[in-house]
């Protein structure tokens, strides 16, 4: 039978099938090729492998780097959190004991585990890649099956290199036409989360197709698939392409010579069958997508920018209902305001879904030659410290300071606030991260989910707004990506630390 | 793992869906490095409201939680099974759980019951018409009784058998380290290590 991508990938890790067929079949052992490990998941899997007198399997296929809890200001300093420094400590110790690769605070390959995976060549088309960390779906932008995991699961994969799971159903998010200027990668994602809802895609593997996702760079492709967990989807995967050779090719792990060759060649067979069939296939039209924003509490409550603030009313099932005025109660929002009326105090951009070099430099191509809305304050957090280094030999550092913005070092930071960078009670923040839920970025914080150029644009208004919405800046922004696509960046260009 | 065959407790309803994991547990607690000792932590940010349901008695006391669609959607984090199961709940019931929260309940021995919302309606009437009321539900038979209610709910069989039996997922797998050992010897040379480490 013809088969789609995830379901190539995800026979060529099959180690034993489960016994018994259909609904009652048990779950197939699958292999496991990168395992990445963070602070927050895993001092609880380490000290199970240790009661169990258990090694770890391989680390050798394992990498573990500090992100989530890692503060953003005075990294050379101790952490002024016990908590928060006692946990790295005790990664560190976990890794220096069971021998695992660690990129510590500090360090030129440290930050956001989903950029540091990638940008390092380790994730790699037609791979299984799991963390105990739910934004794990980001690396299926190259073909690999990649997905978030419980820590009871981090520490199955520690001690068998395996995870026994449930076989997938597939749907196929179509995605076809050209985005317009300032409509980018985050704006598609959002827009199928608030088409699917929450919940549409679990129980699914997504695979992302069509015209709209082929145009699209490897960075914009990782902050859709980044966000397949937003629609309830575990992985969500795109096929591998020229697009995808090209990021891979010179990265520090990606095979060469003769290895090169045979993984491409490999990589080329990485793609669903004509005539293979999805379980469910959803559409969306590019050409007429406009910036996308949240108004909600959950990542499936968003609208076109232009339009207004919904109303329960608008919402026929009961349940949406009650979550409507529950949302707006707590985003002290109007039914019927429109959307770019809503004044916000916080801008963040950072986080595993927009902190990448070409997210940076969409932000910094519309904030260039403008002036900051002297009531925002702007947060900007690259994603790695080898964005950052990148980012500053282009001189982006210098856009976003003299823009007014504070220029971070790497981490998750702002987007679930494990760190000291927190919102007040109220405060309103318009953030390229993946959540809005309740307090996710500080205890009552309000969050408005929005793309790198729409934080941009809304950190020199004031209120959420798209480039379109401003005046032409009196310096010329050329030869800046503001669309996020196809950008000219290529690993080659990495400067060494 | 403790096996589970039947429960029966205070049922709790919490009328509302998108119940994800960061109201369950939010993050800040999540820098403990234990297994055990959340039970503070469960649903922080809501108990801060006298009104909230487990600030209410009977319902403090409640071991079956009977929440709305989609719980335990977002973060990946298993501390929200650690910390309903520190506070005492035992089982919960929606009709539409997020995969990654339902893989890490199975695997702590929390039973995440699906049953229809019509089903889970009918529950929440009854425990708010009477408070206190006890919901049993029995794994072996895979049903759920509340009052004069007898609904069916829907979990695996893999996922049942373990939770029936209490059995180890890690001590299951090598069983087959064999089979590990084979594929391992299959993998192609191009596929990455992570050591040596290879830096830019």
């Amino acid at each position: 039978m013809a088969k789609t991508l995830a379901e190539k990938v995800w026979d060529a890790h099959v180690v034993r099938k489960g016994d018994g067929e259909g609904a009652n079949a048990q779950p197939d052992l699958l292999f496991i090729d990168l395992h990445l490990v963070h602070e927050v998941t895993s001092p609880q899997a380490f000290e199970g492998l240790r009661l169990a007198g258990r090694p770890l399997r391989r680390p050798d296929l394992t990498i573990a780097t500090e992100d989530h809890n890692t503060p953003t200001l005075d990294i050379d300093k101790p952490i002024a959190d016990l908590t928060s420094r006692t946990q790295i400590q005790t990664l560190r110790n976990n890794c220096q004991e069971f021998g695992v690769r660690l990129h510590s605070l500090g360090d030129a390959e440290q930050g956001i585990v989903h950029v540091v995976g990638p940008q390092l060549g380790l994730t790699q088309p037609g791979m299984t890649v799991v963390c105990g960390d739910s934004h794990t779906s980001t690396h299926g932008a190259f073909g690999a099956l990649a997905m978030g995991i419980g820590t009871s699961e981090v520490e199955h994969v520690m001690a068998t290199q395996t995870l026994s799971l449930k076989p997938f159903k597939t749907m196929a998010i179509n995605v076809e036409g050209t985005l317009r200027p300032g409509v980018s990668a985050k704006d598609i994602i959002l827009a199928v989360i608030a088409k699917i809802g929450t919940g549409g895609g679990q129980g699914y593997v997504l695979e992302y197709r069509g015209s709209a996702i082929r145009a699209l760079s490897m960075e914009a492709r990782m902050t859709i698939c980044n966000m397949s967990i937003e629609a309830g989807a575990r992985a969500g995967l795109v096929a591998p392409d020229q697009t995808t050779y090209d990021y891979m090719y010179g990265r520090p792990h990606a095979p060469q010579g003769a290895e090169w060759d045979a993984a491409v060649e490999y990589w080329k067979t990485l793609r669903t069958e004509d005539d293979a069939s999805f379980d469910v296939e959803v559409d969306l039209d590019a050409d007429t997508l406009e910036p996308f924003v949240t108004w909600g509490t959950n990542p499936g409550q968003g609208v076109s920018l232009s339009a207004k603030v919904p109303s329960p009313e608008d919402f026929g099932d009961e349940n949406a209902k009650a979550a409507a005025e529950r949302a707006l109660q707590y985003m002290g929002l109007e039914a019927g305001t429109p959307m770019k009326e809503i004044r916000v105090d916080t801008v963040f951009l950072g986080s595993c879904t927009n902190s990448r070099m070409e997210d940076l430099r969409a932000a910094a191509g519309v904030i260039r030659g403008r002036t900051k809305d002297p009531n925002i304050r702007m947060l900007v957090v690259p994603g790695s410290a080898r964005v950052r280094l990148e980012a500053e030999a282009e001189g982006l550092d210098k856009v976003f300071k003299d823009f007014g913005a504070e220029w971070r070092f790497a981490g998750c930071s702002m987007c679930l606030g494990m760190n000291p960078d927190q919102l007040e009670v109220g405060e309103r923040c318009a953030s390229t991260s993946n959540r809005n839920f309740e307090g996710r970025q500080g205890k009552g914080g309000r969050t408005h989910l929005v793309s790198p150029v729409v934080a941009a644009a809304t950190a020199v208004r004031g209120t959420l707004s798209s480039p379109s919405d401003l005046e032409p800046a009196p310096e010329s922004a050329a030869g800046t990506d503001a669309a996020g696509t196809d950008a000219a960046w290529l690993p080659a260009k990495i400067p060494t630390a | 793992m403790e096996k589970f065959t039947t429960h029966t407790g205070v049922g709790v309803p919490l009328r509302q869906s998108n119940v994800d994991t960061d109201q369950i547990i939010p993050a800040v607690y999540l820098k403990r490095i234990t297994r055990t000792g959340f039970e503070d932590a469960l649903f922080a940010g809501w108990r801060k409201d006298p009104a909230f349901i487990l600030n209410q008695e009977p319902f403090n006391a409640g071991s079956v939680l009977v929440a709305g669609p989609d719980f335990g959607t977002g973060s990946s984090r298993e501390h929200a099974v650690w910390a309903l199961k520190d506070y005492g709940f035992k089982t919960v019931l929606s009709s539409r759980f997020a995969d990654i929260f339902r893989g890490n309940s199975g695997k702590q021995g929390l039973l995440a019951a699906e049953l229809a919302q019509d089903d889970v309606e009918l529950i929440w009437k009854e425990l708010e018409n009477a408070p206190g009321t006890a919901v049993t539900v029995d794994l072996v038979s895979k049903t759920v009784q509340c009052g004069n209610l007898v609904a069916p709910f829907e979990i695996d069989d893999y996922t049942r058998w373990r939770l029936l039996e209490g059995l180890d997922d890690i001590g299951l797998t090598l069983k087959h380290e064999e089979d590990i050992t084979a594929f391992e010897a299959t993998r192609p040379a191009f596929m990455p290590k992570t050591l040596p480490a290879k830096l830019s």
